[in-house]
């Protein structure tokens, strides 16, 4: 299994959706007076200020936006992964997450801006929670 | 041009010459850089009276630069937005002295960023455990696929090329090679080639992080330097010609859920600046801008107004970026971050080539150069990130 850094707690903010990660749910606020998206996650509006958002689950599709193949890593957690992907990707519903794009066999070649992706709960060695991954849909 | 302002001028600077130095601490960097750029005034130890820092050095800061040094200011300014730090400490400064808060205002800048053997560009992310880091740690996105995953974008949008984003690391050397300093940098890292090079150069070097090849990427040296900046009154009986500051602007900038990632903070400090200082780009002989990687310099010249957003693949074509072409002004004419000097940090560079290139001092110097802009990218361009954008004319 991977073994990539795993998110830390105590923190308030995002412990709700690795909460869902865990649950195989992609989790986004919305906010309830303004209807803004928020994410990343946070206990305000980027919009309004409002403090009453309400958590919401993705159907996890969305299309890429733009990436970058990884050639080099120092850090151990990466190091031995070969070239990979990463990506900011525009989930459906309206929000953009920086991610990995797996399940390509050459991620230099097979991987385009605007292409498809659905998301996938990749299980990791380095702990409890899964971290959500994209693959072409 | 419209009369300018005259309550702040740069009339002391010194950049530490070597790139790799175990015989030195950042401190020691620091504190003999400000010693001899107030020698390059004409100004004492004892004139200080405003300092500014990015928290660099050993047990520096603002609680310990000025017990370090020994010195007792009464503006203290702990600006640190990253690599544009020093375009917003020379902003913060203008400000101070025109509010007659203090006359010598010092910036300073010490790292030994290559003796530590940082990765910079390709370590991690360091960790999580915040709002942003447990979003992004767990992805591997290096600092570098940051401005890789811009300049991906970038060629979607507007079909620019890795040619054409060569062309900056092209010039830049060539201007590298003119700097004796910057050339005993590259021996010194151990550059493949300690020579000019040219764009299939460029592109044969090994991919970095798509679409980014290693000759894109600044180097990682030591190094630093210091600035030093007065008011109006003491810049009459400094030993040079002082170099005004006209005016500057700070914005940030961050991933959003609809943004475009090929805009930086730029678009928004730039015109402040420029409005501030009654300039127009296309005034502009120097161009001094933060060249972590080519896609910065790109996007930047865009967003500073000297080509229109997505043009720039055009605009640099043709070595027009180079000290002796017409056609744009001379970019970072003392070799850049690309090719002299990157230990991390490098908007006080900008500052000091600036102050070079309006006093007649730059290796490549620009016949009759009068006006420049300096301008920092810190943290993160594509994710959050400042610009810095400070003008700069000569007497």
């Amino acid at each position: 299994m991977p073994n990539r850094p795993q998110p830390q707690f105590p923190e308030l903010d995002s412990q709700p959706f690795w909460e869902g990660a865990k649950n195989g749910e992609l989790r986004y606020q919305t906010c309830d007076d303004c209807k803004e998206v928020v994410f990343y996650p946070r206990a305000h509006c980027t919009k309004c200020g409002s403090g009453k958002t309400t958590w919401r689950t993705s159907k996890g599709t969305g299309t890429i936006y733009t990436y970058s193949v990884v050639r080099q890593n120092r850090s151990p957690a990466f190091a031995d992964l070969g070239a990979y992907a990463v990506a900011y990707v525009d989930v459906d519903e309206g929000f953009r997450m920086l991610t990995n794009i797996v399940g390509v066999d050459d991620p230099t070649k097979q991987i385009k801006v605007g292409m498809k992706v659905k998301v996938e709960f990749e299980k990791q060695d380095s702990g409890e929670y899964p971290i959500p991954v994209f693959r072409p849909a | 041009m419209a009369k300018k302002r005259r309550d702040a001028a740069v009339v002391g600077i010194y950049e530490w010459p070597k790139r790799v130095d175990p015989s030195v601490s950042a401190m020691q960097i620091k504190a003999a850089s400000i010693r001899r750029a107030l020698e390059d005034a004409g100004l004492d130890w004892k004139d200080i009276d405003a300092i500014y820092d990015a928290g660099d050095g050993e047990g520096g800061g603002g609680l310990g630069l000025a017990a370090y040094l020994g010195v007792r200011p009464t503006v203290i300014d702990t600006t640190q937005v990253g690599g544009s730090s020093y375009e917003f400490q020379a902003a913060h400064a203008l400000r101070d002295i025109a509010a007659g808060k203090a006359d010598v205002a010092v910036l300073s800048y010490g790292s030994k960023a290559a003796t530590q053997r940082i990765p910079i560009g390709t370590g991690g992310r360091g960790v999580g455990g915040n709002w942003q880091g447990n979003m992004e740690i767990p992805y591997g996105a290096t600092l570098i696929s940051n401005y890789a995953m811009v300049a991906t974008r970038h060629m979607h949008q507007y079909g620019t090329t890795s040619e054409q984003l060569a062309e900056i690391s092209v010039a830049t050397r060539a201007h590298a090679m003119r700097n004796p300093e910057a050339v005993q940098a590259m021996a010194d890292l151990q550059f493949v080639g300690v020579n000019e090079i040219t764009v299939d150069d460029v592109l044969n070097s090994r991919m970095i992080a798509d679409p980014l090849h290693l000759l894109e990427c600044c180097m990682v040296s030591d190094g630093g330097g210091a600035a030093i900046i007065v008011s109006g009154d003491v810049a009459k009986k400094t030993k040079k010609k002082p170099v005004w500051i006209l005016g500057s602007g700070e914005a940030t900038s961050y991933r959003t859920n609809d943004g475009d990632i090929t805009v930086s903070a730029g678009a928004q400090s730039a015109p402040i600046a420029f409005g501030e200082a009654d300039v127009k780009p296309k005034d502009v002989d120097i161009a001094m801008i933060y060249d972590s990687f080519s896609i910065t310099v790109a996007v930047c010249l865009e967003d500073l107004g000297f080509c229109k957003k997505g043009e720039v693949g055009d605009y640099v074509k043709g070595g027009v970026l180079r000290w002796d072409k017409k056609g744009a002004p001379a970019l970072n004419t003392d070799g850049g971050g690309l090719s002299s000097n990157h230990p991390g940090m490098r908007g006080l560079f900008l500052l000091l080539e600036s102050v070079r290139q309006l006093r007649g001092e730059s290796t490549s110097q620009v016949p009759n150069a009068k006006l420049a802009v300096a301008h920092g990218n810190g943290g993160l361009l594509g994710a959050t990130h400042t610009g810095g954008t400070v003008i700069l004319a000569a007497d």
